[in-house]
């Protein structure tokens, strides 16, 4: 079947929820998900959201501003950092004014914690700039915007995957969906389009995301010709479950808690003598990684302990009762007597479909495609740069979600309907039965070595030789993607097929990450060569585009936006 | 270790009936059942249907009923289940769609019906002021993931359809308890009604089955209380 829309949006976390609460209810406004809404990976997320309300310390939004310049290692552009940083506090208001239900300090005013990378007065020292819910913001703020998205009756349609996504003449055409319900094909054509799928760290083995993370959003604007930016910026975070990846917040080292080699010592002190702890991602994950190899893990092992049990029962069980159970169920560990065994986890990638500070998703020349908006984790705005800090991922999906929300109710008058999508329904319906006919590998097993070739070669410590072995590794497993294998041959609810076909996105995008992190000779924020272990902003200090071209992959770069912070040595 | 695990399987679209299946995995007994059928449908059966997406207890995607217990898949593990069996069936009360997927369109309408969002006034500058005594009013209420488990595991649920159920009721209480929220008494109202919270009859099921450990129970025998004090005695 086809539908029409004035305004489609493709994901339910909470870029698509704020975004989608931004149109009018003049406008005809649908939203697609692969899960139901209250499932989405936004709801995972622990800690907080950063804002300078100042409402525990004295705070600045210049300060913020510079923290996300600086944890971004100067790779952030300077614009859309102060755009964040500004906006922050007005976002956290409506959020309250919508019912989340933050903690709250003895006046009765939004509590705030500290958080890694977040600082006072230009690096001096820790700042409480988070504001939370228990260590579960992400899903009393995804409940919140999932009720309003009710109230507002706006059209969820739940368990629908978007299977390609059609760009024609420089313009937005439409997608194609997949049901899971039925297996029902549909063409959804609209005048706007705004991708909000989410991030794809399933492309490693430990990694913090959901199973629905594979980044078909960013995957398939990258095949219909859009140039996707930074993606050699994949973030690891410290304090993963040694060996699930569960994730424990940065809250927990926000309210005191301590990183702890094998010997039983707090080493960050000699990784980041004034932030210890507290230093951004990027920093403490080498940090670890580097005790390990140094044969400093627990017990030989590669994992070290986060402990918190200086914080008391007490406070645990009040402000981080979600990850106190977590290391209860998944290791039997009482957090309130016991250390946490930690490794880091992929959870976050700063790269994505490069968009200007409305969403409105840019090609390789960096002209606005007509009717495209991206924001979230997908897009890549770029605010984050080479290094996201804790906290600013909530602040992005709701500042720049809005205001991609804002930029399509701006536009829609200007955009035509989109035209008729010829054939793109017939291909993708071909791709299935192609799919169930395969008699080639199960996508299991290409997925498996996928993620194991890339945390071998493409994880917190990177170099050449090993980069290399991994693309052409990589090339290979697309090879055999070609003929893949599916066990159901069913409609209904056939979840092999779409393990399948979220492979392929995975594939793409790991093919990207390498080629991105092979032509970047430097180390910056998460991104660490062992041979070329210094950051050279002389040859460096840009954004990678990869465009998919007939003859494979394009390289090309874009300056950083830099307007108050020059660039300095980036010291904790 | 090895470990058998007999799954309630049925296609609707082949099926005349349900049936059960078994498998054999190889599982660690740190591992948790959403690995064990995660190895069975990409290495043995990709035929077998369930829904999962965050795999550590915070989106609610694989509630299912784990050796006669409405859970979460992701956070049962495989040594807290009995001599290396495991059984799995759908929640029940619940249409099978296929296999462990059932059928939520009904459950989510029942919470949208208590509207669950934040009715309030005028809008602050900055904002509503909440001292931390009014914040705990919710208490664990915000730990809700709308997984189902509870109304799947209501005795009431399962013989009274037209019972809201433990889940939409617990999304009441949270804004019942929310001091910014300006429609308390409108809230009580619709809950003040047979099929509301007066058919709750304290079998406590879903307190012993809530994997995020909220006294389902005691909340709604709280919002009880509330209702006679603010409106009256319940109707006979």
């Amino acid at each position: 079947m086809e539908f029409l829309f004035d305004v489609l949006v493709v994901g339910s976390g909470l870029a698509g929820l704020r975004a989608a609460l931004e149109i009018p209810t003049s406008l005809k406004v649908g939203l697609v998900s692969k899960v139901f809404p209250t499932r989405s990976h936004s709801g995972a997320a622990q800690g907080g959201i950063g804002a300078a309300l100042g409402n525990e310390e004295p705070d600045s939004w210049e300060w913020h501003m510079y923290d996300t310049v600086k944890g971004g290692d100067y790779l952030t552009d300077q614009d859309a950092a102060e755009t964040l940083a500004r906006d922050a506090a007005r976002a956290v208001y409506e959020l309250e004014h919508l019912g989340v239900p933050f903690d709250r300090t003895t006046a009765g005013k939004i509590a705030q914690r500290a958080f890694g990378g977040h600082t006072r007065n230009y690096g001096e020292g820790p700042v409480k700039r988070s504001c939370y819910a228990a260590d579960r913001t992400g899903r009393v703020v995804l409940d919140t915007l999932f009720g309003k998205a009710l109230e507002r009756k706006i059209h969820i349609f739940s368990e629908i995957y978007m299977v390609d996504l059609l760009v024609e003449g420089g313009k937005a055409a439409g997608i194609i969906t997949y049901e899971l319900a039925t297996g029902a094909v549909h063409t959804v054509r609209a005048k706007a389009l705004l991708i909000a799928t989410g991030g794809f760290g399933r492309v490693y083995k430990t990694n913090s995301n959901c199973f629905s993370n594979t980044g078909d959003g960013v995957y398939l604007s990258h095949r219909a010709g859009v140039p996707l930016e930074d993606m050699e910026f994949v973030q690891f975070h410290p304090t993963g479950i040694y060996p699930l990846g569960v994730l424990i917040s940065e809250a927990a080292r926000g309210e005191g808690g301590v990183l702890k080699n094998g010997l039983g010592n707090s080493f960050m002190t000699d990784y980041a003598p004034t932030l210890k702890d507290l230093a951004p991602r990027d920093v403490v994950s080498r940090a670890i990684d580097t005790e390990i190899r140094a044969g400093r893990g627990v017990n030989g092992k590669d994992y070290v302990h986060l402990d918190l049990t200086s914080l008391g029962a007490e406070k645990i069980q009040e402000k981080l009762s979600d990850i106190s159970s977590f290391a209860r169920i998944y290791l039997g560990v009482d957090t309130a007597t016991q250390p946490i065994p930690v490794t880091p986890t992929c959870h976050y990638m700063m790269g994505g479909i490069p968009t200007d500070l409305n969403g409105r998703v840019l090609n390789k020349e960096g002209l606005p495609l007509t009717g495209l908006y991206a924001a979230g984790e997908a897009a890549c705005v770029s605010v984050h740069g080479a290094n996201r800090l804790g906290t600013n991922s909530l602040l992005d999906l709701v500042v720049f979600g809005r205001r991609a929300g804002r930029a399509i109710t701006e536009d829609i008058e200007t955009l035509s309907d989109p035209s008729p999508v010829k054939d793109a329904q017939v291909r993708v319906e071909a791709r299935i039965k192609a799919i169930k006919d395969g008699n080639g590998a199960k996508p299991s097993d290409l997925r498996t070595r996928m993620q194991l070739i890339m945390t071998d070669c493409c994880s917190v410590f990177r170099n050449q030789t090993d980069m290399e072995r991994g693309l052409e590794e990589i090339r290979g497993l697309k090879d055999k993607y070609r003929s893949v294998s599916i066990d159901n041959k069913g409609a209904n609810y056939n979840t092999d097929l779409l393990d399948a076909i979220e492979l392929e996105s995975l594939l793409g995008l790991a093919e990207v990450i390498l080629v991105s992190a092979l032509s970047r000779t430097e180390s910056r924020g998460a991104h660490y060569r062992e041979d070329y272990p210094e950051r050279d902003d002389h040859n460096c200090l840009k954004h990678t585009l990869v465009t998919a071209g007939s003859d494979g992959l394009e390289i090309s770069f874009k300056p950083v936006k830099i307007t108050k912070f020059q660039p300095k040595a980036r010291k904790f | 270790m090895k470990v058998t695990l007999r799954i309630f399987r049925f296609d609707p679209s082949v099926d005349e009936a349900p049936y059960y299946q078994n498998y054999n995995v190889e599982a660690e007994p740190y591992e948790r059942v959403l690995d064990c059928l995660n190895k069975i449908k990409w290495d043995q059966d990709g035929t077998l249907a369930y829904r999962m997406s965050c795999a550590h207890g915070v989106c609610g995607s694989d509630a299912m009923k784990i050796n006669g217990r409405c859970a979460l898949a992701c956070q049962k593990l495989v040594r807290e289940c009995e001599a290396d069996f495991i059984l799995v069936e759908p929640l029940p009360s619940f249409t099978v769609l296929k296999d462990l997927i059932v059928d939520l369109n009904q459950f989510f309408e029942r919470v949208n019906f208590i509207r669950p969002f934040l009715v309030a006034g005028e809008v602050p500058e900055k904002e509503r002021l909440q001292t931390p005594e009014e914040r705990k009013k919710m208490g664990k209420s915000i730990r809700c993931i709308l997984c189902a488990c509870c109304t799947a595991a209501c005795p009431v649920a399962n013989e009274n359809e037209n019972f809201l159920g433990p889940a939409p009721l617990v999304q009441a209480f949270r804004r019942i308890f929310d001091s910014r929220d300006i429609q308390k008494t409108q809230r009580l109202e619709q809950l003040d009604v047979e099929d509301g919270v007066w058919a709750c009859l304290n079998h406590y099921e879903c307190t012993r089955v809530c994997p995020k450990e909220i006294p389902v129970t005691k909340y709604i025998n709280i919002t009880k209380g509330e209702i006679k004090k603010v409106i009256g005695a319940p109707p006979e």
